[in-house]
């Protein structure tokens, strides 16, 4: 027992001592970001279109002649990633095992709400900044964090335009919406935006309906969608929701005038599904037609060129915001001209930029209020579905149809 | 409630499916197969696999379970043969280490997409447009009911099914009468996967594929064995049916965000239930 | 006690008092290490002690968290609002109300599973084998379901538990605040089960585990101990739960709370790794699985869950009996120093 402890004990020393605790914030002319991000487990899509759209950034800053300037040095970008495994709990691991292990003091968001909820309190904590690309939930905005900047639009403003338009099309008459939503933070988010756009247009809620994580069946929500008849019908719950959803729409032949829905292009939906999921709504942070323009990716369709180039695939909006993030640290950097994350930080605050993704500027919060969220439709041509942009009416690039027809006129 | 009731029974029908093919394991060999779940979405993705090549995915039903039965017999000659002697434990531990494993594999070999395959079948209304019922989900209920037959007939009469029956009922005495019994575990543990490659190519034209959704229905499959006590086919049918036509009433009654998790209590009730009937049958034989 | 046993617990207990002083930047890894140990040692009594197959021990664990967190909010805040995220308040604590509300939080946190245990226990803890371990998964499961509905504690969205207050320290105080919580709880878990398996309790439960009926006929109330045994673990558990909800500061249901699919699986693959049924067992187990964790986790990035399928296969397949047994086969002379004395006179004794 004895020399068995002391043998586990010193084994144990050596392993802790052994791994390099090198605080490496800044390693030579390379400035070190660190993210989490889900490799594995159920946001492992997500977590790859984040973590390419990182990359194809980091990429083509590092590729320019003037790539980071600071204190007339010129720095690269290089990221340590981590794999959360879509967990919560590990991703809050993590973070912790960045900032203090590898001593990285510029963090980069992982994917989903819910892991950016988790680890916003150990860099609020640590006083580490974070600019994050993927996580919409309303409630990091709403705990006072100072070091959380996200470049993307809250996930309530996903699908209000679409209750306006709705009402609009209604002839400004308050609509009824049914509504079912996925048991998470994001998806829990946009509902509270529906519950307000119905307020605000004094609009009803007949269903409100939650999903479990685990969802492939949502045939009784349905059901009573059928029975009730409502006017909109919106349904959030990543991929997996929205396959459910137009699946079980199209074989229970539920009519509705509107769908409305999150996670369209990440699923794959008007390819999957082609004309069933024909007069869907999709709320989308960003669409390559969209006449955003910057100097280091150009505009949308060439980002969208450039990412299908590198990775075989066209871009989900999930990977443009994660470039996107990547411009703000760079303009961050050189703006604040110095790596004391105090001063990054209030750089951060500062920005007020254009990408090809959009124009960035956070409020005190830390969220960024200067670009709309677009909303489009699936049109098919024939066998052919594709996503237009129906609204705002600057970027549409097709009329909305509405009301949708019903399935008996299909 | 008409809706719901058929959706249920429809539902029930392949959850019996798969629950068959965990009774017969567990009755034959003495195992709780935590992976059964995983190989159900092994399965449809066979059949998704077909349907990207531009095979009519409930073509799968034909071709998923051949290829799983091998998957199975290479799970047993691998990893279960190890554990079919030992304590129940081990075996729902190890199969649970496979089902993580072939988890990540899939994740690996198909990515985590949420995934869908066409069957096209169209819809039949009932009643007035009020009641609709998927043509795929009645195929499915179908097809279901045709292998649970076959297999039924299969056990009654082929060889092999005679040699799995005796060595259910006693495994020792069927080694003596000269039955390889490690080939009869062998071909168990791949029918199971084959009814398994079936339910799942089913699911597959049904509702979504995804790596990770396999757990819930290895739990379905598991309460409707116990509820049905092993080796009483036409009880897992039945309480297949029920515990389809329970989640779609709990859906309705409580709300779906707790569907799940009404399951997993009713499994906890019928289990606690259980136990407080069978120790008072203990107390009246004394 | 022999001497060079005493010099062992006084290097492992010096290694636990000055380690978040030497590596400074681990601190919070071997917090977690502690509290891995802690899921693995309670485990054990039902696991290893007493036979019980326990896949839902998580649920202690997770109600320990909400209620932890829910007592240091709703003690001064309206809970409601705070775990909305719709509202647009923010809610600070004072150091006196984080502190205060932190204690009553980890006495309730510690009470309330026990209670659970205590009442839950009669009607499940009468299922033996496999019927308990699939009940108790099936527990666990809904347990983690059932708080993703409730919308006074997040629901899906989860909660963040209270921040550490301004104006006491830095971040480096608060995570040896947690670390020692965390190292202080492990030691008195173990000292407690150690004592309470050399008492005639630790005798019961290993007779319930060897042949429950003829220890029920012997005229032990069996029942009554395996409840004990329960609350036991589920007292620790609860502990264990508030500090980890405090630590992560965010508490989800399905994935922190009742994570049965990482912690769940985690303590039961712990105490097999480490020997299940011995006292060390479960605290080298956890140890050891925290580190290749920790170590080489990392290294695998997006492999690690094969990496991890495949050891559950290694392990239970082909080591079932652990470290503790795999030494025992192997240095059998040296085994009286391994071994705990008391435990292994128990041990033998009723062989």
């Amino acid at each position: 027992m004895y020399k068995f402890s002391l043998v586990f004990l010193s084994a144990l020393a050596l392993l802790l001592g052994s791994i390099s605790t090198s605080f490496s914030k800044v390693e030579g002319d390379t400035i070190i970001l660190g993210a989490a991000v889900s490799l594995t487990g159920k946001y492992s899509t997500n977590g790859k279109h984040t973590k390419n759209g990182y990359e194809l950034a980091v990429k083509r800053i590092n590729g320019r002649a003037a790539k980071v300037q600071v204190g007339g040095k010129d720095y690269k970008f290089k990221i340590i990633y981590y794999d959360d495994e879509s967990n919560a709990g590990r991703a809050a691991q993590l973070a912790e095992k960045l900032i203090k292990q590898d001593g990285v003091k510029y963090m980069l968001g992982p994917y989903s709400s819910g892991l950016t909820k988790a680890i916003a309190p150990v860099t609020e904590e640590n006083k580490i900044p974070m600019v994050e690309a993927n996580g919409a939930s309303r409630s990091l905005f709403t705990k006072g964090y100072k070091y959380l900047f996200a470049v993307l639009s809250a996930a309530n403003q996903y699908l209000e335009v679409a209750i306006d338009l709705a009402v609009e099309k209604n002839g400004g008459k308050p609509v009824n919406i049914a509504m079912a939503f996925e048991q998470d933070a994001f998806s829990q988010d946009v509902r509270l935006g529906i519950v307000d756009a119905a307020k605000r247009t004094g609009s009803k809620i007949i269903i409100d309906d939650k999903l479990p994580k685990e969802l492939n069946d949502m045939a009784a929500t349905l059901a009573k969608v059928k029975a009730t008849k409502p006017d909109v019908l919106v349904v959030s719950g990543h991929s997996k929701g929205a396959l459910t959803a137009i699946r079980q729409i199209s074989e229970m032949k539920v009519d509705v005038p509107m769908l409305a829905m999150t996670h369209c292009d990440a699923s794959k939906l008007a390819k999957q599904h082609g004309e069933k999921s024909e007069y869907a709504l999709c709320a989308a942070q960003w669409h390559k037609t969209l006449s955003y323009r910057d100097k280091y990716f150009g505009s949308g369709k060439k980002f969208d060129k450039d990412f299908t180039a590198e990775y075989g695939y066209a871009p989900p909006y999930q990977a443009a915001e994660s470039a996107a993030a990547l411009l703000v640290w760079k303009d961050a950097f050189e703006r604040a001209n110095s790596f004391d994350t105090e001063k990054v930080r209030d750089a951060l605050a500062a920005t007020d930029m254009q990408t090809f993704y959009g124009n960035i500027k956070f409020s005190d919060a830390g969220q960024n209020i200067a670009k709309p969220m677009v909303l489009f439709q699936v049109i098919c041509d024939g066998d052919k579905c594709e996503n237009k942009v129906v609204a705002p009416t600057e970027w549409a690039s097709a009329e909305l149809i509405h009301p949708a027809p019903a399935w008996s006129e299909r | 409630m008409v809706q719901a009731s058929l959706d249920g029974i429809l539902l029930g029908v392949l959850f019996a499916l798969i629950a068959y093919g965990m009774a017969l394991q567990w009755g034959v060999m003495n195992i709780i197969n935590i992976a059964q779940g995983e190989l159900v979405i092994m399965g449809g993705y066979i059949a998704y696999f077909m349907y990207t090549a531009g095979i009519h995915p409930a073509l799968g039903i034909i071709v998923s379970p051949i290829i799983m039965y091998f998957v199975g017999w290479f799970l047993y000659k691998t990893v279960i043969y190890k554990v079919v002697d030992r304590d129940l434990f081990i075996s729902i531990l190890a199969t649970f280490g496979i089902s993580i494993l072939t988890q990540q594999l899939m994740n690996f070999i198909f990515g985590a997409d949420v995934v869908v395959a066409q069957s096209n079948f169209g819809t039949t209304m009932l009643f007035d447009n009020s009641v609709t019922l998927p043509n795929a989900k009645i195929f499915s209920a179908l097809v279901s009911i045709i292998f649970a037959i076959a297999l039924v007939m299969y056990m009654k009469k082929s060889r092999l099914g005679r040699a799995i029956r005796a060595t259910a009922q006693n495994s020792r005495a069927a080694k003596i009468l000269g039955v390889d019994t490690e080939k009869v575990y062998a071909a168990t543990f791949g029918i199971n996967a084959a009814l398994c490659g079936v339910a799942g190519s089913l699911i597959a034209i049904t509702f979504t594929l995804h790596p990770y959704v396999g757990l819930p229905y290895t739990v379905r499959s598991f309460m409707i064995v116990i509820v049905a006590g092993l080796g009483n086919l036409p009880g897992v049918a039945l309480s297949g049916m029920g515990l389809g036509v329970f989640e779609e009433f709990a859906d309705y009654i409580l709300g779906t965000e707790f569907r799940i998790g009404s399951v997993f209590m009713l499994l906890v009730f019928i289990l606690v239930y259980r136990r407080f009937k069978l120790s008072r049958k203990r107390e009246y034989l004394k | 006690m022999k001497g060079n046993k005493l010099i062992i617990y006084g290097l492992l207990l010096a290694f636990g008092l000055a380690a978040p002083f030497i590596f400074p930047a681990y601190k919070l890894q071997i917090s977690f290490m502690w509290i891995l140990v802690i899921l693995a040692l309670t485990w054990d009594v039902q696991g290893g002690q007493m036979g019980y197959n326990s896949f839902g021990n998580i649920l202690f664990f997770g109600i320990g968290m909400y209620i932890c967190a829910g007592i240091q909010i709703g003690m001064f805040f309206p809970l409601a609002e705070w775990t909305s995220s719709g509202g647009e308040k923010t809610f600070l604590h004072t150091p006196s109300q984080y502190f205060q509300g932190f204690f009553v939080g980890l006495v309730l946190a510690s009470i309330v599973p026990a209670i659970v245990a205590a009442l839950i226990g009669y009607g499940i803890l009468g299922l033996r084998g496999h019927y308990f371990a699939i009940c108790t998964l099936g527990l666990g499961i809904a347990a983690g379901e059932i708080a993703g509905g409730i919308e006074l504690i997040g629901a899906g969205q989860g909660m963040t538990a209270p921040p550490w207050p301004k104006g006491i320290g830095d971040t480096e105080l608060r995570s040896e605040f947690f670390y020692f919580l965390c190292f202080i709880l492990m030691v008195v878990t173990f000292i407690f089960l150690k004592w309470a398996y050399q008492t005639r309790f630790g005798l019961i439960l290993n007779a319930i585990r060897d042949n429950e009926d003829k220890a029920e006929a012997m005229g032990i109330y069996t029942m009554r101990y395996k409840i004990i045994g329960w609350i036991v673990s589920a007292f620790f558990l609860g502990i264990a739960g508030g500090l980890m909800g405090n630590m992560v500061g965010y508490i989800e249901p399905t994935e922190i709370a009742f994570a049965g699919a990482t912690y769940g699986v985690f303590m039961v693959l712990m105490a097999i790794l480490g020997g299940k049924g011995t006292l060390w067992g479960p605290v080298i187990g956890a140890v050891a699985f925290h580190i290749f964790k920790e170590g080489f986790w990392t290294f695998f990035l997006g492999w690690q869950y094969v990496a991890l399928g495949a050891l559950i296969v290694v392990i239970v397949v082909f080591f079932p009996e652990g470290i503790m047994g795999w030494l025992r086969e192997k240095y059998p002379e040296k085994f009286g120093e391994i071994v705990d004395e008391a435990d292994r006179k128990a041990q033998v004794e009723l062989k």
